[in-house]
């Protein structure tokens, strides 16, 4: 019910805002997510930093903060205006394990995610799988190429990561728009099966 | 950067909000787009400078999360802004579609599909 409560409240003469969704784009350290993200955005990617005490402590009182070292995580995000009513965000989370507590509010209310994967370093990015996987978030798992070329077939890749059958595995070059735009849409056609079901 | 520089873009931002380091609602997420109410309410409290820039950048519906990101402000700061413009009638916001993964909406999943495809 609209009522008192203005945030459901849309009054005339101001804009109809559309709906949103987001899709996390996750993985280890420099594994190319900040790439893949600015290379399929409408909008180069920006980036939001927030104070580590207020994101990860939830300290009330920040008296005394300047004492303290400016401690922030970055995050980074693009946009994809899919029309009028709908606007579809990309979330780039933070790689440094540390940050990876941030990862649990970022998760809320994601369609999906994106596990990009450095070809050449595939284990930074096993505590990513683990990640969406304990948390029954569903997810696609991309390799990037890195210089452009994929030394090992999909199959191999899903067998390393002991990934289940279910879960796609596409190979990808995250600095290219269409093949950031095909993992994506990996992605949505892995949802829209679940939904059909 | 200096050290003081390092603290002073800490200490404003929550100077900013009084002090309070705490959204008085949950309603704002990252994707929560938010839209300045025009005309503004003819009984609402005068706009500070700082709330005032938000407005403007929210002639037009915008995320929570672009919006900090084009004023250069954390997050946790510009949702504590929002609240207070939202209590005072200034903005409304506008919720993320839900996402439930027991009951998908296979609509939703079509048209970001269809839109994907068209790229
Ligand atoms: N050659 C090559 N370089 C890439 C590719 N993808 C990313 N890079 C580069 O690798 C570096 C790291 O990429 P980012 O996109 O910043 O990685 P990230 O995952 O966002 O990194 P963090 O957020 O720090 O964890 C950057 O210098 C990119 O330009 C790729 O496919 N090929
Ligand atoms: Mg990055």
């Amino acid at each position: 019910m609209a009522g008192s409560d203005p945030l459901a409240t849309e009054t005339a003469g101001t804009p109809a805002a559309p709906d949103t969704v987001k899709i996390l784009i996750a993985g280890g350290f420099g594994v190319g997510k900040t790439t893949m993200v600015g290379s399929v955005s409408e909008i180069a990617p920006l980036r939001t930093e927030e104070p580590l005490t207020v994101a990860g402590l939830g300290v009330d009182d920040l008296a005394g903060i300047e004492q303290k070292r400016a401690t922030t995580v970055a995050m980074d995000f693009g946009r994809i205006t899919i029309s009028d009513e709908l606007v579809l965000y990309l979330f780039g989370t933070p790689g440094q394990q540390r940050f990876w507590f941030m990862w649990n509010d970022l998760a809320v209310g994601a369609l999906g995610a994106v596990v990009l994967i450095d070809v050449r370093r595939p284990e930074s990015s096993f505590a990513a799988v683990d990640f969406f996987e304990r948390r029954r978030i569903p997810f696609v798992v991309a390799v990037n190429g890195f210089e452009g070329h994929h030394p090992y077939p999909a199959e191999d890749i899903r067998e390393s990561l002991a990934l289940p059958e279910g879960i796609p595995v596409v190979l990808c070059d995250a600095r290219r728009r269409e093949s950031s735009r095909d993992v994506l849409i990996a992605l949505l056609d892995l949802l829209i099966a679940a939904a059909v079901e | 950067m200096t050290d003081s520089d390092a603290s002073g873009r800490l200490v404003r931002p929550f100077a900013l909000t009084g002090g309070r380091t705490r959204p008085s609602r949950a309603d704002f997420t990252l994707i929560t787009t938010v839209t300045a109410v025009d005309p503004p309410p003819e009984l609402a409290p005068r706009p500070q400078a700082e709330q005032s820039r938000i407005l403007r950048r929210c002639a037009r519906p915008v995320a929570v999360a672009e919006l900090a990101a084009l004023l250069d402000l954390p997050v946790s700061v510009v949702v504590i802004m929002l609240c207070d413009l939202l209590e005072a009638g200034l903005i409304t916001a506008h919720p993320p579609r839900p996402v439930s993964p027991r009951t998908p909406d296979l609509d939703l999943l079509q048209k970001v599909r269809e839109g994907l495809g068209r790229l």
